[in-house]
């Protein structure tokens, strides 16, 4: 058994909403060893945003204890978690979040300037990232000069370049069409294939399983936990390709 | 994220929003502007009242003859047989600390040269006039021992005299008719220049004292050596008030004077213009207040638009929080942006304010000083300022909730 990348013990987190006290997460145990690739699911209010907030460090659990990589990071400080972010965690977005006004690389070059990396080393770094994700050719183009699926990759090779222990991924196909989608789920096994821990937050199926193990959440528990043989995401391309060219011969 | 970089994403920020930055920034630099110009025209006209005491000299004392009462009429100032040159002469070599006392008699008349003519102030001298008054003869030569006891019609012009009555011709050795009498120039005066109040200096003529009192003052004097006054000037600035104590008691006796109001008055001239400068100095001060409040409201407009920019950017914020951004590092970058806003306003102010005061200068005739101090006050209080109105925004956006900040719409 490969050391876990990222645990949880009984989490839990708690709101206070309008005077109402809401459980969100109700006693979450989960181990996510290096080398994995996890959807979550469930449907909206089932907590499974605030278990990937929590996953992220983005926020502070109300009871129970989280273990990045063996340490404990349920208890820290709002600089202290920034850092662990910095260091450990690469987010994707929905909504990609890229600088409006700055380039490819710049924004890719963005984790890096928190961490005071030197320039010439983040510019390597992040050039390397951006060929990771195909996209060698823009890297001065402004978000605005670019497509939703290379917005996207951008965004994943932001995600990449401090080289983090764990990639999160929220609905990172939830704005792209179809066949975007499918080439955003290529990229990420091309990433598994090469090593990356990921964890991607969905609640399409079909996305979903293009992940070798699925949580399932409801209502703050979690109710499902189960591994698959994965689809192929490349394949899934193809077929998708190959029946809409039928379609527009038909 | 060192703050060089800070400066320069900061700086970016604000090019992005161009024209919001500009009008942002125009509160500050019109009050920088307004407070410097205030500033520079207050320094500039204390400026103007240094060089003229300077000129006049801070040690000089003017006694004027006072007029007399005489069989319950009071007769004009300077007709009493008050004041002599030997008055004059016992100042000098009675008062140690005196350098030097120089008589006068003032008439007035009128000045003809071909067809010209001209109407200058009418000063009878000796030659101790030019250490009282500093002034240097440029042209020509001062009065001789010979001219002075003769009444000899001699004179020494001021520069505007010269000007107006001879242009650019020489005045050496021409005669002039002062009341009819015909007079020949012997001597030009140095240029002064106007004064703060504005009166041109050099629009004098300068004749021995006997020539005036005898032959153009025309007056019916008391003593045959009476004088209107006498300008005196002290060895060291700090015996002023010792040597016009000195001289009251001197005169009092030799004027056998024993009224509560001798019949002279003692003036320190350099008190008299500092006095009516302090006016000037006070309605520049309350300008340059009303001028400081412009800055306070250019302030608030920076908070303002600082406010605006936290909320629209909320998902930048959270976007930088999560990929690393400590919460101080991005209050650090809201404060760097609204220290860059004023700051650049008030470099821009300064610069407008150098340009306008030049222009005042060359244009109104004012004279407008931009001190160092001002300059760097000025700036550095805009930075402060910038500090001050971008804490609140600052903590506000370095306050949000990554999660939250991320959500935002």
């Amino acid at each position: 058994m490969t050391t876990a990348v990222i645990a949880t013990l009984a989490l839990e987190k708690h709101y206070q909403m309008g005077g109402q006290h809401l459980r969100a997460l109700k006693g979450v145990d989960i181990n996510i060893a290096g080398g994995e690739f996890v959807a979550v699911m469930g449907p909206s209010g089932s907590g499974k945003s605030t278990f990937m907030n929590l996953l992220g460090c983005l926020d502070s659990p109300s009871l129970g204890r989280i273990l990045l990589q063996g340490d404990d990071v349920s208890r820290l400080s709002a600089a202290q978690l920034a850092r662990v972010r910095n260091k450990y965690i690469g987010f994707v977005f929905q909504q990609f979040n890229l600088l409006p006004r700055t380039t490819a690389l710049d924004n890719v070059m963005l984790p890096l300037l928190y961490s005071n990396t030197p320039k010439h080393e983040a510019i390597r770094r992040a050039t390397e990232c951006l060929q990771l994700v195909g996209l060698a050719q823009r890297m001065d183009h402004h978000p605005a000069q670019l497509s939703g699926g290379q917005q996207q990759r951008v965004a994943i090779a932001r995600a990449l370049v401090n080289q983090p222990a764990l990639l999160l991924a929220d609905e990172p196909t939830g704005a792209l069409d179809s066949e975007t989608g499918l080439e955003i789920m290529q990229l990420f096994q091309q990433l598994h294939q090469q090593g990356k821990t990921i964890v991607l937050v969905t609640h399409e199926p079909d996305i979903a399983a293009f992940a070798g193990r699925q949580l399932t959440f409801r209502d703050g528990e979690l109710i499902a936990d189960k591994k698959t043989q994965p689809q192929n995401a490349a394949v899934a391309l193809q077929q998708f390709r190959q029946q809409r060219l039928a379609q527009v011969s038909a | 994220m060192n703050t060089l970089t800070l400066f320069k994403v900061a700086a970016v920020a604000l090019r992005v929003n161009l024209l919001r930055s500009i009008l942002t920034m125009l509160g500050i630099i019109i009050g920088v502007a307004a407070v410097i110009i205030m500033l520079a025209l207050g320094a500039g006209a204390r400026y103007d009242v240094d060089q003229q005491i300077k000129s006049l000299g801070g040690n000089v004392f003017v006694i004027f003859a006072r007029g007399r009462f005489s069989g319950g009429a009071r007769e004009a100032s300077g007709s009493s047989q008050g004041l002599t040159e030997m008055d004059a002469l016992a100042i000098e070599q009675q008062i140690p600390q005196v350098n030097v006392a120089a008589p006068t008699m003032r008439a007035s008349g009128q000045l003809i040269y071909g067809n010209m003519n001209w109407a200058p102030e009418i000063h009878g001298v000796d030659n101790r006039i030019y250490a009282a008054q500093s002034w240097q003869v440029v042209e020509g030569r001062t009065f001789s021992d010979t001219e002075l006891a003769s009444a000899a019609r001699v004179a020494v012009i001021g520069q505007t005299v010269k000007r107006e009555l001879f242009g650019a011709g020489d005045a050496l050795g021409q005669t002039v008719r002062v009341n009819k009498m015909p007079v020949t120039i012997i001597g030009v005066l140095n240029g002064k220049g106007q004064n703060t109040q504005g009166n041109d200096q050099d629009d004098l003529i300068f004749m021995p004292l006997d020539t005036v009192r005898k032959r153009i003052a025309g007056l019916t004097l008391s003593s045959p050596k009476a004088v209107r006054s006498i300008i005196v000037q002290v060895e060291d600035e700090r015996d002023m008030a010792d040597v016009e104590q000195q001289m009251d008691s001197l005169l009092r006796q030799r004027l056998r004077s024993t009224d509560s109001e001798p019949p002279f008055r003692i003036r320190n001239l350099s008190e008299m213009i500092a006095t009516r400068s302090e006016t000037m100095q006070i309605f520049n001060g309350l300008l340059a207040a009303v001028a400081s409040v412009s800055l306070l409201v250019g302030g608030i407009g920076i908070m303002n638009i600082m406010l605006v920019s936290v909320t629209e950017r909320t998902r930048e914020i959270g976007l930088r929080m999560a990929v690393g951004a400590e919460p101080k590092v991005i209050m650090k970058q809201f404060l760097i942006e609204a220290v860059l806003l004023c700051g650049l306003g008030g470099a821009i102010g300064l610069a407008l304010a150098v340009a306008v005061s030049l222009s005042l200068q060359h244009f109104a005739g004012l004279t407008a000083i931009i001190e160092l101090h001002v300059v760097l006050m000025s700036v550095g209080f805009s930075c402060l300022i910038g500090i001050f109105f971008g804490y609140y925004p600052a903590t506000k956006a370095a306050g949000l909730q990554p999660i939250d900040a991320l959500r935002y719409e």
